[in-house]
């Protein structure tokens, strides 16, 4: 059995990867994966908790993360579609501007 | 005590023609303005006549208590209004002397532009004073002696525009704080000792109290605390500089304020209190000392003033004495009735001067008069009256009461023969003075030209009409002085046989029924000294009046040669012996570079602003390196949340492997 420590570790590197990318990238939809990824790792630590101390309630949140995050994937590709179509650029230092 | 339900409306009828004139004259015509003013002022007249028709000293004194006012535990203060003997007298006087000088007012401030703020003051004023002789207690006749200062103050710098006036306003008002401190102490006292303000309440108690003749007692501090009042309102020495400044105002109000009723407040107050007094015989001393003191002084800076109304003010300030002298000798009534005949003829000789300044267009300096006998024959008939009533000349109305208070002044059992003779040369150098006004401005050529007047009047007041020459003043103006000429003439006549002392007895034998039967035995035994007093009295005016004849008329060129030879004499007194700028040295300066130095550069600017404006600019140099922080660049704030995020979770890992 893998202990719970190494599953927490890898949660934790995710995340920090997923922090790192969000701070250091310029792309836009780079930038928006990173954010999964961060919700990823912390889902990773979720079920690692669950099924370690066989608690139900850490899944059923996951879902919930899951459910949310595809509903922003949803949105927040949207939107990234919306900010290339009128300003012809995902360079997040370029769009600094709510006003066009 | 008679209840009596009339007594509240003497003084609201003022205030409400105050309030009308004052909320609605700006737009109202100068008649309706008129109209309001006279009507509310003579209708308080017309209701004290009436209240004095059924006065009889059998149910007074009466009261009427208009609402409750202040409750703390057992101390409690009504508002309410009071009528004995002494408050009678004061009533008549300030309703009577108060609306002939409201008929006055309308002739001489017709032509200015603030008509409807003038008569709105003097209502508001009448007001004041009114509640200052009915209150029962000491705390309502504070409301009233605060509120007559107040309009002193406003009618003083009536013409505010005139940098004089408006400082003489605030000179009379802070000169009367000084004063009014005392008087505050004195109620402090008395209501930590008395547990009341309520006349009858503290009398009665102070009645009960020994009568402080060895040594300073309660008693006595309240007295003198009492006098410092006194002696502010009432212009007596050391707060008397306020009053010849007073003179900045209109002519109507030095006669109705600074001459007739509100200097003679502190008088009033002093009869008022004869129970404390009578039980503190140094307080009395002093009274006499100050009242004697301040009576030569002023008579004698009167000698060398060349401005008609300044004259007056120092006039004024020397018959005060007088009433003081009288208080501080136990003759309150004497007092009281000076009080009486002072307001008639010193009213009188006010509004006269008024006339003659209004006549020639605004002069007030005597040198500039002369000869106006010819032009303004009322006047001078009205003037010559006052004059010979102040001077003390028999039958008129001043002879009565200032012998009255001669003679006390020597034989009472608080008197000495040097109150006497300081009293008697006082009526000489009056004597004097007032004869040298009357011959240099009625008599001999006139001395102004004849277009003088409306380019450079000290009065300020426009007249409308043009300015041929001296001319006698409308009828509206000298109605009033004729009617004031009568009661100069006649006022004196019931002081004779002691009437009126025996009228105001029942106020002042409160405590002490044995000087009654003291009085009685004294005046068996004095009747021929008395007469010999009076004689010398009487002479002492007519060597006056020849003194002021010979300089002023026979030899006009004397004076001038006397002063000269003088020299530095007459210096010191046509200059007020510098008690101005002796004051301003000794008070004046000190506290203003000490405000300056210490007050506003070492403790306002220093500690109080530079506490604000250090605190702001801490403030600012602390946002200023901060607020490069926020740039606006998202992603660095993302950093900043990720640092945070870094540091709590290192604090709580650190704090962990700690508590293990």
């Amino acid at each position: 059995m893998i202990p719970l420590s190494y599953y927490l570790l890898l949660s934790g590197i995710l995340f920090v990867c997923g922090v790192l990318g969000f701070l250091i990238k310029r792309n836009i939809i780079t930038i928006f994966m990173s954010i999964e990824l961060m919700l990823n790792g912390v889902n990773l630590s979720f079920v690692a908790f669950a099924a370690h101390w066989h608690a139900l309630s850490g899944q059923v949140f996951v879902f919930f993360v899951m459910v949310v995050a595809a509903a922003e994937a949803a949105v927040g590709l949207a939107i990234i579609i919306a900010v290339y179509r009128t300003r012809e650029t995902l360079n997040v230092d370029q769009v600094n501007l709510l006003k066009l | 005590m008679t209840p009596n339900p009339y007594l509240w409306l003497v003084p609201i009828l003022p205030l409400a023609g105050a309030a009308i004139n004052g909320f609605f004259g700006r737009r109202s015509s100068k008649k309706a303005i008129t109209a309001v003013a006279l009507a509310f002022c003579g209708a308080a007249f017309c209701l004290a006549l009436l209240i004095a028709s059924e006065f009889s000293s059998a149910s007074a004194p009466y009261y009427f208590n208009l609402a409750h006012w202040l409750r703390s535990g057992s101390f409690q203060v009504d508002f309410s209004f009071y009528l004995d003997q002494l408050s009678l007298v004061m009533l008549l006087v300030v309703t009577g002397v108060g609306f002939l000088i409201h008929i006055y007012s309308v002739g001489y401030m017709w032509d200015d532009d603030g008509y409807y703020r003038f008569m709105s003051y003097m209502n508001l004023f009448m007001f004041f004073m009114l509640t200052l002789v009915l209150a029962k207690d000491y705390l309502v006749m504070f409301i009233g002696w605060e509120g007559v200062g107040l309009s002193s103050y406003l009618l003083i710098g009536y013409w505010f525009t005139k940098d004089s006036a408006a400082a003489a306003g605030k000179k009379a008002f802070i000169v009367n704080r000084i004063g009014d401190c005392g008087f505050l102490i004195a109620l402090f006292l008395m209501i930590k000792h008395f547990h009341s303000l309520d006349f009858t309440k503290v009398f009665e108690q102070v009645n009960a109290w020994p009568t402080e003749t060895a040594g300073a007692g309660l008693l006595t501090a309240i007295g003198l605390l009492l006098m410092v009042g006194a002696a502010g309102k009432s212009a007596q020495i050391p707060l008397y500089v306020w009053l010849p400044d007073a003179m900045e105002g209109p002519t109507p109000v030095s006669a109705l304020i600074h001459a007739a009723t509100m200097v003679t407040a502190g008088v009033y107050m002093v009869a008022r209190s004869s129970a404390i007094f009578e039980r503190a015989p140094m307080a009395m001393v002093v009274v006499a000392i100050i009242g004697t003191l301040t009576a030569l002084f002023a008579a004698t800076i009167g000698i060398a003033q060349t401005d008609i109304k300044k004259v007056l003010a120092y006039s004024t300030i020397s018959q005060l004495g007088y009433m003081f002298m009288a208080c501080g000798v136990g003759a309150f009534s004497a007092g009281i009735f000076h009080l009486m005949t002072h307001a008639f003829f010193k009213g009188l000789l006010f509004l006269a001067a008024g006339s003659v300044i209004h006549g020639i267009g605004g002069e007030q300096d005597m040198r500039k008069m002369g000869g106006l006998r010819q032009y303004m024959p009322w006047t001078f008939l009205t003037m010559t009256i006052a004059t010979f009533a102040i001077a003390g000349f028999p039958p008129f109305a001043g002879f009565f009461s200032k012998d009255e208070i001669l003679w006390k002044a020597y034989s009472s059992e608080y008197g000495s023969w040097v109150f006497w003779l300081i009293g008697v040369i006082t009526a000489f150098i009056t004597s004097f003075y007032m004869f040298r006004l009357w011959f240099l401005t009625f008599f001999g050529d006139y001395r102004g030209t004849a277009a003088q007047g409306d380019a450079h009047g000290h009065d300020d007041h426009s007249h409308g009409h043009g300015h041929g020459g001296p001319h006698e003043s409308p009828w509206v103006m000298l109605g009033p002085l004729v009617v004031l000429a009568f009661l100069s003439l006649i006022g004196g006549w019931i002081g004779i046989g002691g009437r009126f002392e025996h009228f105001l007895a029942p106020v002042f034998q409160s405590g002490s029924a044995a000087e009654l039967a003291h009085e009685t035995a004294g005046e068996a035994a004095g009747t021929g000294t008395e007469t010999l007093l009076m004689l010398i009295s009487v002479s002492a005016a007519f060597l006056g009046l020849f003194l002021a004849w010979t300089l002023y008329f026979r030899r006009p060129q004397l004076p001038a040669r006397i002063a000269a030879s003088l020299g530095g004499l007459y210096q010191a007194v046509a200059h007020k012996y510098y008690i101005d700028e002796l004051y301003n040295v000794l008070f004046v300066k000190p506290l203003i570079d000490g405000s300056t130095e210490i007050l506003w550069h070492g403790v306002d600017q220093n500690v109080i602003d530079a506490t604000v404006d250090n605190s702001a600019s801490a403030a600012r140099e602390v946002s200023d390196t901060v607020r490069h922080m926020q740039s606006g660049n998202l992603r660095s704030y993302a950093g900043w949340v990720a640092a945070g995020g870094a540091v709590v979770i290192a604090y709580m890992i650190w704090m962990g492997v700690w508590v293990r």
